[in-house]
């Protein structure tokens, strides 16, 4: 038994090194396979990252009445606090509301002028509601309205000033996400096709040889063996190169990315996760070769 | 040791390769088959080492009845046959020495007799010098000299030669049958399926002859005869 095996892993290697112009093809193939593979994964890592940055722009914010009371308003902050919906919740009070407006307006000389010259803050304490998904936004705001908080807050809370927005934000968000998803598939079962129909081929183009191993009296493993062994190799030469091509590509375009997505940086997430990309690499890969190569022999294994 | 009772095969109703074909051979005998193109000799090689099923009767090889082995086990039986082609059928990827190897091989022979044996066997072929060369740097005369000692390396019970001359000039051909002649005179049984008038007159050795798939003539010491 061990014989058997030691020598299907010894014609797989010498198989591989000898037909080589057919290994380097079979490899490009799936070098090509992988790279699309790691685009999917890629376009995944970019696609989370861009509807989090715009999920992290949807909030609801409640204004209180100049009048209401600082524990009032963290009160109800606790009971939005309690809400499964509820991400979190921010507290901004009159003072530091007016601490942001006055930042966020220094370079007007005229309205800096206008707010040192009141005597009193003219601003109110609000509270900034995040929910865990955009579709929540909708339960938070029946919350906010159905709690007879009328007498502490000043007006509706935003969600219904921009629930449109709001409402196409969230239709973006779980299209790329499902999209996304959707594509990662088809892709990968394309990319999948393509190197069983390479690897198919180049069994076909091995079929005399392997009618002769069956005639001088090989065994199915033996004929099948060096074949699957060949397709192993294949997968994790791939994978290897596949990742070296990547990484200066990925290098390139990262800069590119981070004009679309602020803060970014996908050439940190590759580098981050490149073992763990080099593994998935690896199992689709090597799987698909040795996969491919076991199915692809079998018709010629018959008689 | 080859025992063909009643066999036909029968690809469709427009051709017929074999007809209630019956003969035996026994151990140690050179027995050539012959006749014109499309005959059956093929059919009847390719019955006797498990590539094709007879659609009618039975083929059996020594303690083997082979047309009711499955797939699975036709690699073991094939490793008590050696059989060569006119289009000597090595494996293009390996030397001349690794092609008579994989017999040995596939067979799960150690290597401490793997390279004992090739060595010698080559000798025995003149073909010591070509060992490392790949077949399309053999002539055809060499490359059957490969397929010869490939076939007889793991000391078959019987030879099956299918038209091994065909590719080959009259020197290579008469090579080819008095090495044929040497591997039966160490006692292995040579079945050798031509059409080459010159061989079977040669030869003066049993002659099968076929015509439509239907044996027409078996003779102990037979001639070349169509009519």
């Amino acid at each position: 038994m061990f014989t058997i095996i030691s020598r299907i892993i010894y014609f797989g290697f010498k198989n591989f090194w000898r037909n080589g112009w057919l290994s380097t093809a079979t490899v490009a193939i799936m070098v090509l396979a992988l790279l699309v593979f790691v685009g999917l994964l890629l376009f995944g890592f970019v696609a989370d990252q861009a509807s989090a940055s715009i999920q992290d722009k949807i909030d609801i914010s409640v204004y209180f009445k100049t009048t209401t009371s600082e524990d009032q308003i963290l009160s109800i902050k606790q009971s939005l606090e309690s809400l499964s919906e509820v991400k979190n919740v921010e507290y901004i009070s009159r003072d530091r509301a007016l601490a942001i407006f006055k930042e966020s307006h220094k370079g007007d000389s005229v309205i800096s002028q206008g707010i040192n010259e009141l005597d009193i803050n003219p601003l109110e304490a609000s509270l900034n509601v995040k929910a865990r998904r955009p579709d929540q936004y909708a339960a938070i705001a029946d919350f906010l309205n159905s709690a007879n908080l009328g007498a502490y807050t000043d007006g509706q809370p935003s969600y219904y000033k921009n629930q449109v927005v709001i409402d196409r934000l969230t239709a973006i968000v779980n299209n790329v996400s499902r999209g996304g998803f959707a594509l990662t598939l088809f892709l990968a079962l394309i990319a999948g096709l393509v190197v069983f129909n390479t690897i198919r081929l180049a069994i076909y183009s091995n079929r005399d040889e392997i009618g002769v191993m069956r005639v001088v009296g090989a065994s199915n493993s033996l004929v099948r063996g060096p074949l699957v062994v060949e397709g192993v190799i294949s997968g994790i030469l791939a994978s290897i190169f596949s990742l070296v091509i990547a990484a200066p590509i990925v290098y390139f375009i990262s800069p590119h990315l981070k004009v679309f997505v602020p803060g970014l940086d996908v050439f940190q997430y590759f580098s981050a996760h490149i073992v763990r990309l080099f593994a998935y690499q690896l199992i689709f890969a090597v799987g698909i070769g040795s996969f491919s190569s076991f199915i692809a022999v079998r018709r010629y294994l018959k008689n | 040791m080859i025992n063909f009772q009643t066999v036909s095969k029968v690809y469709n109703s427009h051709s017929v390769a074999l007809e209630d074909v019956s003969f035996e051979v026994g151990p140690g005998e050179f027995v050539s088959i012959t006749g014109r193109s499309g005959a059956g000799k093929s059919t009847v090689i390719k019955l006797l080492v498990g590539e094709e099923k007879p659609s009618k009767g039975r083929v059996f090889f020594s303690q083997y009845e082979v047309n009711k082995l499955k797939d699975k086990e036709l690699p073991a039986f094939r490793r008590h046959i050696g059989v060569i082609f006119q289009d000597f059928r090595l494996l293009p990827t390996k030397t001349a020495y690794e092609n008579v190897a994989f017999a040995l091989e596939v067979a799960g022979r150690p290597q401490r007799d793997i390279d004992e044996l090739v060595p010698q066997v080559l000798d025995m072929v003149g073909l010591s010098d070509k060992a490392k060369n790949f077949p399309h740097e053999l002539s055809g005369g060499e490359k059957q000299r490969v397929a010869i000692a490939r076939a007889m390396i793991h000391r078959p019970e019987i030879v099956i030669a299918d038209e091994p001359t065909g590719n080959l000039d009259p020197l290579n051909t008469f090579e080819i049958i008095r090495l044929l002649e040497k591997i039966n005179q160490l006692g292995t049984t040579v079945l050798l399926a031509t059409h080459d008038k010159e061989i079977i007159n040669d030869l003066e050795k049993r002659v099968i002859t076929l015509d439509r798939g239907r044996v027409i003539r078996d003779e102990a010491k037979g001639k070349y005869i169509l009519v």
